[in-house]
């Protein structure tokens, strides 16, 4: 009886169990990389918002402080949108006039909201409290970027379960002192470790790791 | 081991079919999964079924391959001042309920308001809440409520109905107004009645008439009776030592029921096991107050004036032995007295005689520290007698105290409505005004209301509901919830105080002081100018700059201060005790009527909350039935059979008897409950609603079909007959049963006093194996350790814990055929347990949350570790982690772990959404949940503690559960607090774990209950 395969036969099935592995190896390495990358995160893409809103002309030109607008940044798990007064607080002055406002003036004469475009979203079943990040010195700057270089608002972070989790596995790495937490222009320092490890200790910062810190 | 326990299972147990320990029933019991044996015998079913889930797995990965929409941030124009984003926001309000209010803390986000709590401030609650208080959320957003003003079913604007009623009053003004009726429930607001007085004196001759079946007609007819005027008892529980309730359920229901439970539960801790009270109720249906009595005798509603007669003969009132002649010439009745006909039982005469004999003495020894209450299903007359029972042992002015009434105008209200259903009748009525209540409903069956008011020529209806009186009426005025409008009311002591709207009526609704100001000179007045105009007149002494600042003093603290009646002092009066009316003759059986416990005359039936609340006792979610004790039933050839159609020995089927009576009839489910009398039946109002929404069409039977003038608590003569027809009832007490361990403990108190440890020795109770005996691993709790304490002694089994944790985390409602399937929701259960004969067991309440133990078994088998350990010891239980394996639910020794079969929220309904938390994830089908001792409300103390640098303090975390509780009998804390109330609470002797043995190490404990037994009865 002649053989059915050819001599071949044994190279490719050995190739092809060897390739399966890479194969499959390499596909979840896509899935990995596709998961993180900007496609599916948002992270560095722009968002279109009803007003050509810029961070950078009102943090970096103006000197606003973050909490000018966003006032419950300190107080609650919001940080809050500013409503629409806080805008003409400045703007019956200033630019009172300018075509790119009239959604301002409209949403303010009308008593109809501002619907900005969510940047920063979290999952439905994660609960986030800014006031105790920004108490126990978590910059702003930390988690959304130099917002005040960029003239519309980007997420700079994935905000991916392991990104929280860098930072609630080893805060020192990232905490600063309580004063620097609204400075836009905050550098970590060159002894960032030292300084984290003091703050952890001073701050009584604790690794909060469990399910429910989070989720509930 | 088995063998073992069952041998053990005597003590304590929990059905019926337990208690007689069937075969049958025993092998229904062991056998987990009864509804799939016959899945998997079948080739073909379990072929299809493993093509299904195959087919189900390998595309359910596929669904988490979304990416998030993109949302929008919605800010305010101009932002509220005090309104700080993601932060609640807390008012006082109080909310009115059957003549009464009881003041609330209304939590609200974003104006949202989405949960309910007590407010400590006011006598009524003292922080606590029942369940339809915390039961008003899900009525405030129910979509079923009427949402538009309507003239003969067509969409009227409000200035339409103002023509209309300006019309209707125009052509009344010459009449005086003699043709003009206004129907209205009880009122407990000052305002609301000032402003009916001023239409009185607007229209003479007009009648103001008032029906409100949650309301006490009897106790009024009572004090009347008693002392020539209406007046209000309160209790001073904290006085009492011993305590008679003549078929009173002072703990379960009524007003001031919030105080007394929490009064009455403080004076039987055992710390004061020297001070503690001694409770004996007399009663009919078993409710919370015999549950937790001393001494329980059940007795038929009819029955108990008579032994009221005996033992006010016994403890001195002169005219009771005067009346009952050389009966009760002795202090204490002789067995001739008793077997005499005088009280009839069927535990026996002699057990009648000790009974009383035994209360007589006790209430003789305690002069001035006892008290006697009548329920209100009792007539009059007993009434009378608890009064003069009370006075004759000078227990006046001590444990009970005479006030005004709460009421602003108390009258006879079955006289009342009898008046107006003849005058309706003889065609003097032109025009009539129902503000609130369903009288087409409720109303007795005898008096034909709905006919009678077909002759009225202009009809109005205030309601929240388009009912079965809007149906007949010409205008339907839809009401403003309570959480909508504003309005006042008093407190069961006198204490007044506003109700505040927490947001704009949802759909456009009016209230009642809205519609009265209709009928007024000024037709367009708001509510709010209303009530305040009525306060700043009533307060003109004070400049109007002061009023404002005293107005809004009144505001957030919820009470006006100083405001609760002095107590007065009245006499009984002799002719109020006259003749002795002994039991019913016995023809045929007897009938009970009673306001059902969850969603009592039928005003919140169509509340998915409270129709799925397991019932206190019966246990019975979305229907009445008719109640009997076991003999009864089974005298009346029914059979009893649980069938286990469901997960979880989910449903009852029982035979549907006819009840005849006085010429009308209802068919009902007959149902058996252990210690309620025999010879009676109890039927609860409330069901078998023609137009009550979409979650009351279907549930139960109208009781009210039956019940008549002469019978509105009770009558003799009924006929029981069986239809041959089954139905199904679903009733929790089935699920998770016990198989003999030790899951409840009791002792009397003599026996803890002896040994405090004596709760924990008999069958079923096994010591914890050492600590050492584990393969989970050692974890210290360096920070915070949450546990749970929850005192059996204390719990009166009212469920306002259970609905407490629903409103605050999220708990969807399943429907009855889930529940028949064993699939209800509720995170905490509260288990009734009983000890003793069928007769009359004693009862025992047990709340089950999630015992959160520190070696849990339902983590270890979780294979995508979706329930894992937290640092502090809570078992975290992560939904978007969750396949639905179930392999948890299936490893958790106390069954406290609830699965998502189907999707039970309600996604869809845009003004559900805005009454749920916006802190707890909203579950979708295919996930596990339970309790997670509200982790939303540790997070967030935490937090506040952590920002102002100092640890949490004790109390300052209260679970919802706690909370609501109004017998403080569920307590939170942290465990690594030596000086913390769980703490001590856990150190006690009495304190016990459910299932110990199995080394789970449970957070949640319990302490034993502990019962004060007179000595001269014995157990």
């Amino acid at each position: 009886m002649s053989q059915i395969f050819h001599r071949s036969a044994n190279t490719i099935a050995r190739v092809s169990i060897f390739g399966a592995v890479f194969f499959i190896a390499g596909l979840l390495g896509l899935f990995a990389q596709v998961n993180r990358s900007p496609w599916v995160t948002d992270v560095n893409v722009a968002r279109e918002q009803p007003i050509q809103f810029s961070h950078e002309r009102h943090v970096a030109g103006n000197g606003i402080d973050c909490r000018y607008c966003h006032t419950s940044v300190e107080d609650s798990s919001f940080a809050g949108i500013p409503p629409t007064k806080t805008c003409m607080n400045c703007h019956s002055q200033i630019f009172a006039n300018s075509p790119f406002l009239e959604p301002v003036r409209d949403s303010f004469r009308t008593g109809r909201s501002i619907e900005w475009t969510r940047v920063h979203d979290l999952p439905d079943f994660v609960y986030f409290n800014h006031s105790i990040h920004v108490n126990k010195g978590v910059g702003c700057t930390t988690c959304h970027g130099q917002v005040d270089r960029m003239p519309l608002m980007w997420q700079e972070k994935s905000l991916q379960m392991e990104w929280c989790l860098d930072c609630h596995r080893s805060p020192e790495r990232y905490v600063r002192p309580r004063a620097d937490v609204f400075r836009v222009d905050y550098q970590a320092p060159a002894n960032q470790l030292e300084l984290g490890r003091r703050l952890v200790a001073e701050y009584q910062i604790q690794k909060l790791t469990s399910c429910s810190t989070c989720h509930r | 081991m088995r063998k073992e326990r069952d041998r053990g299972l005597t003590q304590f147990w929990r059905t019926l079919d337990e208690r007689i320990d069937d075969p049958s029933f025993r092998e229904h019991l062991y056998n987990e999964f009864p509804s799939q044996i016959e899945a998997i015998t079948d080739p073909v079913a379990r072929r299809t079924f493993l093509k299904l889930m195959g087919a189900s797995l390998a595309l359910a990965g596929v669904t988490a391959c979304t990416k998030q929409p993109a949302e929008t941030i919605v800010p305010y124009v101009k932002q509220p001042e005090e309104l700080i984003p993601g932060q609640p926001l807390f008012y006082a309000t109080s909310m009115p309920l059957g003549g009464v209010v009881t003041g609330l803390l209304v939590e609200s986000h974003e104006g949202r308001p989405t949960k309910i709590e007590g407010n400590p401030l006011h006598p009524g609650s003292l922080g606590a809440t029942d369940v339809f208080a915390q039961a008003a959320i899900l009525g405030l957003y129910d979509p079923d409520r009427s949402q538009t003003l309507t003239n003969l079913g067509e969409i009227r604007p409000w200035s339409s109905f103002l023509g209309a009623i300006n019309a209707a009053l125009t052509a009344q003004k010459p009449l005086k107004g003699a043709g003009l009726r206004l129907l209205t429930e009880s009122v407990s607001s000052p305002t609301l009645a000032a402003q009916i007085r001023e239409l009185l004196t607007r229209f003479p001759s007009m009648k103001w008439h008032q029906w409100d079946p949650a309301s006490r007609d009897n106790a009024r007819a009572g004090s009347k009776l008693a002392f020539g005027e209406y007046v209000d008892a309160q209790y001073r529980f904290e006085q009492a030592d011993v305590i008679v309730s003549l078929d009173a359920d002072f703990l379960g229901a009524g007003p001031g029921g919030l105080h007394y439970a929490r009064q009455f539960a403080a004076r039987r801790r055992p710390e004061n096991a020297d001070r503690m009270n001694r409770l004996y109720a007399i009663e009919s249906m078993p409710t919370s107050t015999g549950a937790r009595a001393d001494h329980r005798l059940p007795m038929r509603p009819g029955g108990i004036e008579g032994l009221a007669w005996l033992l006010a003969a016994g403890v001195g009132v002169a005219r009771a032995r005067a009346g009952l002649g050389a009966a009760a010439q002795d202090a204490v009745p002789t067995g001739e007295a008793v077997r005499g006909g005088a009280v009839q039982s069927h535990l026996g005469a002699e057990t009648m005689r000790k009974w009383i004999a035994a209360v007589t003495r006790d209430l003789q020894a305690h002069r001035g520290s006892s008290l006697v209450i009548a329920g209100d299903g009792q007539p009059p007359a007993v009434h009378a007698l608890a009064h003069a029972m009370n006075q004759a042992l000078g227990n006046v002015g001590k444990t009970v105290l005479y006030t005004d009434t709460a009421e602003a105008e108390p009258i006879n209200q079955l006289e009342s409505i009898r008046d107006l259903v003849a005058d309706m009748n003889a065609g003097s009525v032109d025009l009539l005004v129902i503000v609130g209540g369903n009288p087409v409903y409720s109303a007795p069956a005898d008096f034909k209301f709905a006919e009678a008011m077909s002759k009225v020529q202009l009809r109005a209806h205030l309601s929240l509901y388009d009912d079965e009186t809007s149906a007949l009426c010409h205008w339907q005025i839809p009401e403003a919830h309570f959480l909508e409008a504003w309005s006042d009311g008093r407190a069961f002591d006198g204490t007044t105080s506003i109700v505040q709207p927490l947001i704009a009526p949802l759909y456009g609704g009016k209230s009642a002081h809205e519609v009265l100001a209709a009928m007024s000179e000024r037709p367009e007045r708001s509510g709010h100018d209303i009530v305040r105009d009525f306060w700043s007149a009533s307060n003109r002494t004070l400049p109007a700059s002061e009023f404002e600042s005293v107005w809004r003093r009144w505001l957030h603290d919820g009470v006006m201060p100083n405001t609760a009646f002095t107590p007065r002092s009245v006499e009984v009066a002799q002719s109020a005790i006259s003749s002795p009316k002994f039991a019913l003759p016995q023809t045929g059986l007897e009938i009970a009527f009673r306001n059902d416990p969850s969603v009592l005359d039928g005003r919140y039936s169509n509340n998915g909350w409270l129709q799925e609340l397991p019932k206190p006792i019966t246990r019975l979610t979305w229907d009445n039935a008719v109640i009997a004790s076991p003999a009864t039933a089974k005298a009346l050839m029914a059979t009893e059979s649980p069938s286990f159609q469901g997960g979880e020995h989910g449903q009852i089927i029982t035979d549907v008897v006819e009840l005849r009576f006085r010429g009308r009839s209802v068919k009902g489910a007959l149902f058996a409950v252990a210690g309620h009398p025999d010879d009676c039946v109890t039927v609860h109002l409330g069901y078998g609603r023609s137009r009550g929404g979409r979650v009351a069409a279907g549930a139960g039977f109208n009781a009210n079909a039956i019940r008549t003038s002469d019978a509105l608590s009770f009558g003799g003569g009924v006929d029981v007959i069986l239809t041959g027809e089954k139905f199904s009832l679903a009733c929790t007490q089935y699920h998770h049963l016990m198989e003999g361990r030790g899951l409840v403990r009791a002792v009397t108190r003599d026996e803890y006093l002896h040994d405090p440890k004596s709760a924990h020795e008999g069958p079923g109770m096994e010591p914890p194996p050492p600590k050492t005996l584990t393969m989970y691993p050692e974890v210290k709790y360096d920070g915070y350790k949450w546990g749970m304490a929850i005192d059996v002694n204390s719990c009166i089994g009212c469920n306002a814990c259970v609905v407490g944790c629903q409103s605050e985390n999220n708990i969807p409602v399943v429907g009855k055929e889930q529940v028949l399937r064993g699939r209800e929701m509720h995170w905490l259960r509260v288990d009734t347990y009983y000890r003793g004969d069928a007769v009359n067991p004693e009862t025992y309440f047990q709340p089950v949350p999630c015992m959160q133990c520190e070696n849990a078994p339902c983590e270890v088998v979780c294979p995508v570790g979706a329930t894992t350990h937290s640092h502090e010891g809570l078992n975290d239980m992560v939904y978007n982690r969750c396949v639905g394996t179930r392999y948890c639910s299936d490893n958790c020794p106390y069954k406290v772990r609830r699965f998502n079969f189907l999707l039970y929220q309600d996604f869809d309904t845009p003004a559900l959404k805005l009454g749920r938390n916006p802190d707890v994830t909203v579950r979708s089908r295919g996930v596990m949940e339970k309790c997670t001792y509200c982790v939303q409300r540790i997070n967030a103390a935490k937090i506040e503690s952590e920002k102002g640098d100092r640890a949490v303090r004790d109390g300052e975390i209260k679970t919802a559960c706690e909370q609501a509780c109004h017998a403080d009998a569920i307590v939170f804390g942290n465990l690594n607090d030596p000086n913390s109330r769980v703490a001590k609470l856990q150190g006690e002797l009495r304190n016990y774990a459910l299932l110990a043995e199995l080394n789970t190490r449970p957070r949640t404990t319990y302490l034993a209950a502990i019962r004060n037994v007179n000595p001269e009865l014995g157990e």
